[in-house]
């Protein structure tokens, strides 16, 4: 078990930053442990939902934005609605994901593929305005270095028109496009 | 009746058995849907995971287009359902967001139209109704009602109890089908984690199937291509890793409605999912 030396890592705006980006009162956590039992992926997380919320009270921040979990989380928001705190909890476990990646952290262990997901993904929405499948998959495939994975799911697809060679790229790209790029400017400013 | 349609990325591919039952089951129902012009993704997980901006001027760029509908809009999809409704009520509870957001998408969205699920749209037309268009009754389907999470989860936007939803069972008992009681029809199937590290999400899918079959269930019945996918694709995964032998075909709600009031199997797609349905079929006749 790791050793955290509370002396040396705490961050005393790390709550009020967090509470301020995710809308959430985080130091209303009471630590009952309702999150982590509903968590249908806690099994696979490295730390439990109710201690990432300690841990953001206690602003340990680079241990919080350095774990599994927050990338693992699948955004089900079981841990939100059964919150007796009325804290979304789902909504920090996003916020967290967000702060981890502007600050340029690389997601670890599982959370790698979870980002590079991500990133194919986003990427496909702004070049093509709509999810393209197949590409969005070959891509994912290839830079995971399993280029063959899920082939015969995607042949039987295919066959079965249930996926595209191409995709039906909307008239307003541009629009898509700028979106994307004002957002990116947004965030700077702030 | 009529509403904006927004289909969403998945239902032109991987779910398109839910993108024409639905069309097929509307129009019979008589709910006239219009696709939203020029509609495009709604930023899924991806965009709620990298930037809240992000993940709300991507559906108010839709939402706008629908609003210049001038109809209420309706998505099959349970993602895209709860972003476009996640989106709507966060802009209308905040004027400035509202603003900032417009300025982004460059297509001024003004909180008009609203953002109802597909179950909500085909159960307002009324249990009687649905039973009064009922040719097939589904007799022999004991269905375990699957809602996975976005239909229901937040609060803000869940269209029906976060634990204990019921309006996929209403619909389905209309069309003459048992529905079983079980634990597991809000519990999370793994998402797009079924893509990123599979081994995560196959326990969670495996934990769904078992629920469900213990519960004496003869398939299950789904409101969301992802949901879909993983449980009725990733079924046949499951069984060659786990050693299990389940066989429960996964249906939409919308294609099974369809098959009770006798329209065309072909309009359904009823051939194209990788659990065999014919079986279960077999059992309406």
């Amino acid at each position: 078990m790791e050793t955290i030396r509370l002396n040396e890592s705490e961050d005393r705006d790390f709550i009020e930053r967090v509470s301020r980006e995710s809308g959430q009162a985080v130091e209303n956590c009471y630590q009952c442990g309702k999150c982590t039992a509903g968590c249908p992926v806690a099994f696979a997380y490295d730390l439990m939902p109710h201690q990432v919320m300690r841990m953001v009270q206690m602003g340990l921040k680079e241990e919080v934005l350095r774990c599994q979990s927050i990338w693992l989380c699948a955004s089900c928001v079981t841990c939100t609605v059964r919150c007796p705190r009325k804290i979304d909890v789902a909504m920090v476990m996003d916020t967290l994901r967000i702060m981890a990646r502007r600050k340029g952290m690389v997601p670890p262990g599982r959370g790698r593929n979870v980002a590079l997901f991500n990133n194919n993904f986003l990427g496909s929405i702004q070049k093509y305005g709509r999810l393209f499948e197949l590409a969005t998959m070959a891509m994912f495939n290839l830079k995971t270095g399993q280029p063959f994975r899920e082939a015969n799911t995607g042949l039987t697809m295919l066959r079965r028109g249930k996926l595209k060679l191409s995709v039906t790229k909307p008239r307003g790209l541009e629009e898509i496009n700028h979106i994307f790029e004002k957002v990116r400017q947004a965030e700077k400013e702030v | 009746m009529k509403f904006a349609y927004y289909p969403g990325c998945s239902l032109e591919t991987s779910g398109k058995e839910y993108d024409l039952s639905t069309r097929a089951v509307s129009k019979h129902l008589g709910i006239e849907l219009t696709e939203v012009p020029d509609w495009s993704c709604c930023g899924a997980t991806a965009g709620h995971s990298t930037s809240h901006l992000l993940a709300l001027a991507l559906p108010a760029r839709n939402l706008a287009l629908a609003e210049e509908t001038g109809l209420d809009v309706t998505a099959p999809c349970a993602a895209c359902y709860q972003r476009l409704a996640l989106a709507c009520h966060e802009l209308n509870q905040n004027p400035q967001l509202r603003e900032k957001v417009n300025e982004i998408t460059g297509r001024p969205f003004h909180g008009k139209s609203k953002v109802i699920s597909i179950l909500e749209v085909i159960s307002s037309v009324g249990l009687e109704q649905i039973r009064a268009q009922v040719v097939k009754p589904l007799k022999g389907l004991k269905i375990a009602a699957y809602y996975g999470c976005l239909l229901v989860r937040p609060r803000a936007i869940q269209i029906d109890d976060p634990e204990n939803p019921q309006i996929i069972e209403q619909i389905m008992q209309a069309a003459g089908a048992d529905t079983v009681d079980w634990p597991h029809k809000t519990e999370c199937c793994g998402a797009s984690l079924a893509v990123s590290n599979e081994e995560v999400a196959i326990p969670m899918v495996s934990r769904i199937l078992k629920a469900a079959a213990l519960s004496g269930a003869n398939c299950l019945v789904c409101a969301c291509p992802l949901c879909h996918f993983n449980l009725d694709m990733r079924q046949l995964k499951v069984n060659r890793l786990r050693g299990t032998n389940y066989q429960l075909p996964v249906f939409y709600f919308t294609q099974l409605l369809g098959v009770a009031m006798g329209l065309n199997p072909q309009d359904l797609s009823l051939h194209t999912h990788f659990v065999d349905t014919g079986q279960v079929l077999k059992l309406v006749g």
